[in-house]
């Protein structure tokens, strides 16, 4: 019986490894970053335009707003696309068809980021410049790269989703003469509704995280973007660029700017989850 | 003026058809594009040369040890922490507020963004702990980034193991611990296995974190404290720096074929495994 006991300890000291890891990533990100926030100001750091680190500027208002707009722009592009599929999918495709393309699109999410920046760079950066002007590299190509970057995700739980709702609810409306357009944009879609905001909440998540396929395509300028054509620097990419020879408070800034994107993907996964878990 | 409803039902169907066909295209070019270009690079020499003139010229079999280090050095952690934790929450507890606390954790850590999995990685695992830019810290922070996946499938896995299979063990006067490894366990394995094997194809293609934690050396690293680049390291740095273009290209051809190989081992594992208990 106290071998019983041990293993039953043993086992939930490791069920707690996934969320002691989050509270380590959390209590070791904000001690590193927060004296910075501290020091410069929350409103400084979070609403100043300027940011030289080796001068001791810390303001990151463009990258949270290139950040937000980036992922605002993969939203509409990848959306509508995401969700067009996953209706043809689920309601107009044959099953056999569905029960192919599904897994196949869900292999796709496998593609690591820096593949889709890479071709972001070779072939959709020379696309913009040549036919929209501009440097090329920019918020319209990131937030395109990111948009095709979230389709699998989006897809395959808007999927999940649409499946879930009972038939008898399509049976029904088609025996009172709807058609089946008709049934699925009023009955479906409706009843359908939470799983597909969390499939688009989990999407935003993976946008605005989302690091070396935006380092490679956004152009990474510093200043808040006027235009789409316009290159932009992201949080996540700001980390990245400047880690590699950061030191002392700049390192510290960094951090802070990790701070800030941790806690905007916090709120969007416990949105998501509140979500899911409403149904 | 309305629209005729078989009407609109027509258009609006063409729509969709169209949509879908755009991002089962997209999607498919990207496979497409890369293997074509990429895969005449690859040659005998390409995968077992070392890297000469940064990446310009020679091979790339440093950056597959490395993936194959880091990889491995993440699910020797990862797997028994996560399947553990799946055992606990399936076999030895109730629903209540510590599974949903842990559930909760777990799902947050999978949405940490690999940036942030890379600053963390950076300062506890290179820094605080002294490991430096190692296959070490790379590893153990390609753990983390893993965890998540793991504990999810195992948990699906062992719960579609038939409760009867315990109910026999019981009433056979087994104990519980002897129940799971000698009958759920081995009933769950092909489940659990698509875990890891997921996690494979993710630490693969993993880059932030990777940068952060594990350096990006040209050499072929040889303990767990010596840096080393991965595969997709190595190809960031080739394409960002326009180091060369051909290798970049080879790299990214190895890099998707060898993830999509996985990815599909891991979906032929778990059908097969859901068939026989469906």
């Amino acid at each position: 019986m106290g071998k019983e006991k041990l293993i039953e300890k043993v086992l939930m000291l490791l069920a707690f490894s996934a969320i002691g890891s989050l509270l380590l990533i959390t209590i070791f990100i904000f001690n590193e970053g927060l004296p910075i926030i501290i020091k410069t100001g929350v409103g400084n750091f979070i609403f100043g335009a300027h940011w030289a680190p080796t001068k001791g500027h810390y303001g990151i208002l463009a990258m949270i707003l290139s950040s937000i707009y980036v992922t605002i722009g993969a939203m509409i592009f990848g959306v509508p696309l995401a969700l067009a599929c996953a209706i043809t999918l689920a309601e107009f495709a044959p099953v056999h068809l569905t029960r192919f393309l599904k897994p196949t699109i869900e292999l796709l999410a496998g593609i690591p980021s820096v593949v889709y920046g890479f071709l972001g760079v070779v072939l959709l950066v020379p696309l913009i410049r040549e036919y929209l002007g501009g440097p090329g590299l920019s918020l319209l190509a990131a937030a395109l790269i990111l948009g095709i970057m979230i389709l699998p995700t989006v897809i395959s739980i808007s999927i999940d989703a649409i499946n879930a709702v009972p038939n008898i609810y399509r049976e029904g409306s088609i025996a009172l003469g709807a058609t089946q357009w008709q049934t699925i944009r009023k009955l479906v879609l409706p009843a359908a509704r939470s799983g597909i905001i969390t499939a688009i909440i989990l999407g935003m998540g993976r946008a605005i995280g989302e690091t070396m396929a935006v380092i490679m395509v956004a152009g990474n300028a510093l200043k808040i973007p006027t235009s789409v054509l316009d290159p932009v620097r992201t949080l996540t990419a700001n980390i990245a660029l400047e880690l590699g020879y950061a030191s002392g408070a700049h390192r510290e800034a960094l951090f802070a700017t990790g701070i800030v994107l941790f806690i905007i993907i916090m709120i969007l996964n416990t949105t998501a989850t509140l979500i899911a878990g409403r149904k | 003026m309305r629209l005729d409803p078989f009407l609109t039902q027509r258009l609006v169907k063409s729509l969709l058809w169209c949509l879908t066909g755009l991002t089962l295209f997209f999607l498919i070019f990207i496979i497409a594009f890369i293997s074509v270009k990429g895969l005449p690079q690859v040659s005998f020499n390409f995968l077992f040369h070392d890297i000469e003139d940064m990446g310009r010229a020679g091979g790339i079999f440093p950056t597959i040890v490395s993936t194959i280090y880091l990889t491995m050095v993440a699910l020797l952690i990862a797997s028994p922490l996560g399947v553990g934790t799946a055992i606990y929450l399936t076999e030895y507890t109730r629903e209540g507020w510590i599974t949903k606390l842990i559930r909760f954790g777990a799902e947050c850590l999978a949405g940490v963004p690999s940036i942030i999995l890379g600053l963390f990685g950076f300062v506890l695992f290179v820094i605080k702990l002294n490991f430096g830019w190692s296959m070490l810290s790379g590893g153990l922070s390609l753990a983390i980034m893993v965890l998540p996946t793991i504990i999810r499938t195992s948990e699906e896995a062992l719960k579609t193991v038939p409760q009867e299979y315990q109910d026999v063990c019981f009433s056979l006067g087994l104990s519980k611990w002897h129940t799971i490894t000698r009958v759920v366990l081995p009933c769950a394995l092909p489940g659990i296995m698509t875990g890891i094997v997921l996690s494979i194809g993710r630490a693969i293609g993993e880059t932030a974190v990777v940068l952060f934690t594990a350096g990006a050396s040209l050499r072929t690293p040889t303990s767990r404290f010596d840096s080393g680049r991965s595969m997709a390291v190595h190809f960031y740095i080739l394409a960002r720096e326009g180091l060369s273009m051909p290798n970049a290209y080879g790299t990214a051809a190895i890099l998707i074929i060898s993830i999509l190989l996985i990815n599909i081992t891991a979906y032929t594992i778990m059908q097969r495994f859901l068939q026989k208990y469906s």
